[in-house]
């Protein structure tokens, strides 16, 4: 089976979900939506078995032959694993969507083909092995995200959200188009796989840093690293379900997943190295350290995702050191690659449950600010519990499995200090240092998140919805993941044999070549006195005394001033260049059609009487030139004496009338020289247009010739006579040189062989040059709308001014 | 003043089918002599534009009572399906298919996708021609 048609399944399936939202009105959209991503998990599962084994399947598409572009799917264990994830945290969401968005009050029909489009063009992402596809699908994504973001698009925040996180993910997508371009260059192909079978042709070159660099600031962009990541958390203004879905489990794990699946090319590299793991580990202890500042409870799972993904990025960083080390020692740097995968998973189990909880606390409070709520424990007590053990699983604390890759990760930082090449010796014991500091910030916004919403005291003030528990259907989903975050725990050896290795291998191509390989077992409990255990101690003991102390310092946070913020500088670059772009538009365009022409025209004479200098292009022969004869003459005579009752005419009626008769001598040349196709366009044309002058007349204003000093005129004069100079000059050396032949007896051989026609201008226009015509079409098209909707929008405002 | 154009108005009526006719006939002499799509439809714009002389804008549209603008989608789309078409074939974007057939009343006949596509044209040009000309025209 051809699975790459599959990644089109979802968008596909939202064509239909209009018609189901209009027409099945009893049934929730959500139903018929639940059923895509859920058929597609199942049959994604069927996969575990081959990736287990370490094969790998592809499933082509060809999209633009000859451009060699085409949709190739590629399932390797990285690409099914986040298969799975995208669509089995998609059935979840879409299941508790059902319930968050109410079917009378919302616009289904938007929301879930925005949320279909996403999960076709996030597939794509994982599954695509040609850069360009993925490029595209990558920008997809971004687009899919600024709908959903905006999707209660007459708030203010929302809009705002939308456009900013569009500005970040879609210029960090371009500088990733640049960096696969560069990509393509060095390795000649478009093909991720070649590439990395490449690498040693590629690492040399001098692009390759450039290549590194721009891809990094398309992941850094995608997942919300510093200091891009000011965008996540205004996209929280999305609904809780797309918050839950794009901005914590999916999407923002693109560049995680990029960083991944590039690690074989360009783990040799130094900078790689030091960017990847050093802007993580800085995300991570800046998410963790503004996190405890939010007072918005999504505001807090926004700022914990930024350093949740600063954790796996500086993993994915790690990894990319056992590429430099062999042997014995090189045993303890293997486990950052696994823990990375590992706590990709977790992360998206437990940070999924959590922004669900949040979107039911909001949907049975009505407020999302964690400084009204508290006690919701006893009347909330599911929501609770489900909520309690996110927490823990995100603080990293036991029996949860985000212990588990918590730990792992403090392995793998601890490891770093034994690593010596890239001054890695010297500076190698920031990054435990680092780590061990975030993780302590980690635990207190875990229990700030929980205790301060469900335990304590109720507030005074009444909430502005009574609190109760949520309905069943809204429950189902963030039980489910908190369940399977108990669950990892217990089996997580399973979980890694079935997922974690199997992408592990295909993320480190090269180091293994069999799942099995990957001789990691994941423990629960390494020994009293080793050094991982005694840093989640002291992560517990230090994050503990600083949660009760809280109330005291958490006023540190108000001495960074806001305009110091990268938000404030984000703000100011917006208003700079839309300023700046308004002032330099305002100076050249001044309103009058006349200078605009000058414009046009100007640049035209200079830029072809240029050409024709540098290219010393002047040839004119006149032997080839049709003698004159009488008619041509005559007309000639007609068409100068007319031109100049245009421009001397004192009515625009006798205007009018010169011009047309302009146009019938410009026809009568055709009929002369034998063009019978231009004369008939030619003709028609020039009585529509007269016409329509007449028809228009009374609308338009006297000619009035004030205003037109004298440099005006000679202004005039100069522009035309230059135009008019440099169409002869053109119009004779075109004529007298060939410099290929002729394109003429090409259509006179095949016009009536190729396209069975007779008559070839007509047969060019429709056949030959069938593109142009169809975009001439489309010209005339919004030309005409254009016209229709400047007259009529003029006319309303008129209405409007006349009512005040 | 009250003008009198009985004159213009009774010849109109007369010439307007002459002219709508001959832009049918212009329109399908197109691929083998002069005319085509491009011209059939100004053509028939010269004729519209004849009655909007003659008689006024709400006269007109009462006599052709159709949204202009819709018939430059439908000509648009005939276009681009034409194009499009081709593709359900398995050839490039915009390859016509053409043959000969014995028609009652014409004869044989060389039939043409490119005549889809050129009757695409010749709406859009109708419809974006009159559609601005009745925006200029009715806006007083």
């Amino acid at each position: 089976m051809d699975f790459v048609l599959l990644i089109f399944l979802p968008i596909v399936a939202a064509i239909f979900v209009p018609f189901l939202f209009k027409r099945v009105k009893n049934i929730h959209t959500g139903w018929f939506v639940f059923f895509v991503p859920l058929v597609l998990f199942i049959y994604y599962l069927t996969f575990i078995k081959m990736t287990m084994n370490g094969q790998v399947a592809t499933s082509e598409l060809a999209w633009i032959p000859s451009l060699d572009i085409a949709f190739v799917s590629y399932i390797d264990g990285l690409s099914l694993l986040f298969s799975l994830l995208i669509t089995g945290i998609g059935a979840l969401v879409v299941l508790y969507s059902i319930f968050y968005l109410d079917k009378n009050r919302e616009q289904l029909n938007n929301f879930y083909v925005y949320l279909l489009m996403f999960m076709t063009a996030m597939l794509g992402i994982v599954q695509s092995d040609h850069m360009i596809t993925l490029y595209l699908f990558w920008e997809l994504t971004s687009i899919s995200s600024f709908l959903l973001i905006g999707y209660w698009y007459t708030r203010d925040a929302s809009r705002f959200g939308a456009l900013k996180s569009m500005m970040i993910t879609v210029f960090g997508g371009l500088m990733l188009l640049g960096g696969f371009i560069l990509l393509s260059i060095m390795g000649d192909t478009y093909s991720i796989r070649e590439l990395i079978a490449n690498a040693p042709s590629i690492i040399g070159h001098e692009y390759f840093t450039l290549a590194l660099v721009l891809l990094l600031l398309g992941a850094f962009t995608k997942s919300a690293q510093f200091p891009f990541h000011i965008w996540l958390p205004d996209a929280m203004e999305a609904p809780t379900p797309v918050s839950a879905y794009l901005h914590s489990a999916t999407m923002v794990k693109a560049g995680l997943y990029l960083v991944a699946r590039f690690t074989p090319l360009f783990a040799s590299s130094e900078v790689w190295i030091w960017l990847v793991t050093g802007i993580g580990l800085l995300t991570l202890f800046w998410g963790a350290f503004f996190a405890v500042k939010q007072t918005d409870l999504k505001a807090i799972l926004a700022f914990s995702t930024v350093s949740q993904l600063g954790l796996i990025m500086s993993l994915l960083g790690a990894s990319a050191v056992s590429y430099h080390v062999s042997g014995a020692d090189s045993a303890i740097f293997k486990f950052a690659a696994f823990a990375a995968i590992f706590h990709l998973i977790n992360h998206a189990l437990f940070k999924g449950s959590l922004f669900m909880i949040a979107g039911i606390v909001d949907h049975e409070t009505g407020t999302r600010d964690i400084r009204k709520l508290g006690g919701l424990m006893s009347v909330m007590p599911v929501s609770f519990t489900v909520a309690f053990i996110g927490s823990m699983s995100m603080a990293g604390l036991p029996p949860f499995s985000g212990f588990l890759s918590k730990e792992m990760f403090l392995q793998s930082m601890l490891a770093l200090r034994h690593f010596e090449l890239f001054n890695f010796g010297t500076w190698g014991i920031i990054f435990p240092v680092v780590a061990w500091i975030a993780s302590v910030f980690t635990l207190i916004y875990s229990f700030y998140f929980v205790f301060k919403t469900f335990a304590g005291k109720r507030k005074a003030e009444p909430l502005p919805i009574t609190p109760k528990e949520t309905s069943f259907g809204m429950l189902i989903s963030p039980v489910l993941l908190a369940i399977f975050v108990v669950v990892v725990f217990f089996i997580p050896n399973l979980i890694a044999k079935m997922l974690v290795k199997p992408a592990v291998v295909a993320m480190q191509t090269g180091l293994y070549t069999h799942p099995d390989d990957v001789d990691i077992t994941v423990a629960a409990w390494h020994g009293l006195l080793e050094p991982e255990l005694l840093m989640t101690i002291g992560i517990v003991g230090f994050g503990l005394v600083l949660f009760l102390t809280m109330a005291r310092w958490q006023k540190l946070y108000n001495l960074q001033p806001d305009y110091l913020s990268i938000n404030a500088l984000y703000d100011s670059i917006l208003v700079f260049g839309e300023g700046g772009m308004n002032r330099l538009s305002r100076f050249y365009m001044t309103g009058l059609i006349r200078t605009y022409l000058i414009y046009m025209f100007g640049f035209i004479v200079v830029i072809t009487t240029a050409t024709l200098f540098i290219k010393d292009a002047f040839v004119i022969d006149m032997s080839s030139f049709t003698p004159l004869n009488l008619y041509g003459v005559m007309t000639a005579i007609i068409l100068i004496l007319a031109v100049l009752m245009v421009i001397l005419a004192k009515t625009r009626l006798a205007a009018i009338i010169a011009l047309g008769a302009v146009g019938y001598s410009v026809a009568l040349f055709f009929v002369i020289f034998k063009a019978p196709d231009l004369a008939l366009t030619q003709l028609v044309i020039e009585t529509v247009s007269v016409a329509l002058f007449l028809l228009a007349f009374h609308h338009l204003p006297a000619l009035k010739k004030h205003g037109e000093t004298k440099g005006i005129r000679v202004g005039n004069l100069i522009v035309a006579a230059g135009v008019g100079i440099t169409v002869t000059l053109v119009a004779l050396s075109a004529h007298s040189q060939k410099l290929i032949p002729s394109i003429s007896q090409y259509y006179k051989d095949t016009v009536f062989t190729e396209a069975a026609g007779g008559n070839i201008v007509n047969v060019i226009l429709v056949d030959y040059r069938g593109f142009d015509t169809l975009f001439e079409i489309a010209v005339l098209s919004i030309a005409g709308i254009g016209v229709y909707s400047m007259i009529r929008l003029r006319l309303s405002r008129k209405g409007k001014s006349d009512e005040n | 003043m009250k003008t009198n154009d009985v004159i213009l108005q009774t010849t109109t009526k007369v010439v307007f089918f002459i002219i709508f006719l001959f832009s049918i006939h212009i329109f399908f002499a197109g691929h083998f002599a002069p005319g085509g799509g491009f011209v059939g439809g100004l053509l028939t714009t010269c004729a519209i534009v004849l009655l909007l002389l003659a008689f006024d804008l709400k006269t007109v549209q009462k006599a052709l009572p159709f949204n202009f603008m819709i018939i430059v989608a439908i000509g648009l789309l005939l276009a681009l399906g034409t194009a499009a078409g081709s593709i359900l074939f398995d050839v490039p974007f915009f390859t016509h298919a053409f043959a000969d057939f014995d028609l009652p009343l014409f004869g044989v006949s060389s039939l043409h996708t490119a005549m889809i596509f050129d009757a695409g044209v010749y709406l859009v040009v109708v419809g974006a021609s009159i559609t601005m000309i009745q925006a200029i025209g009715g806006d007083s």
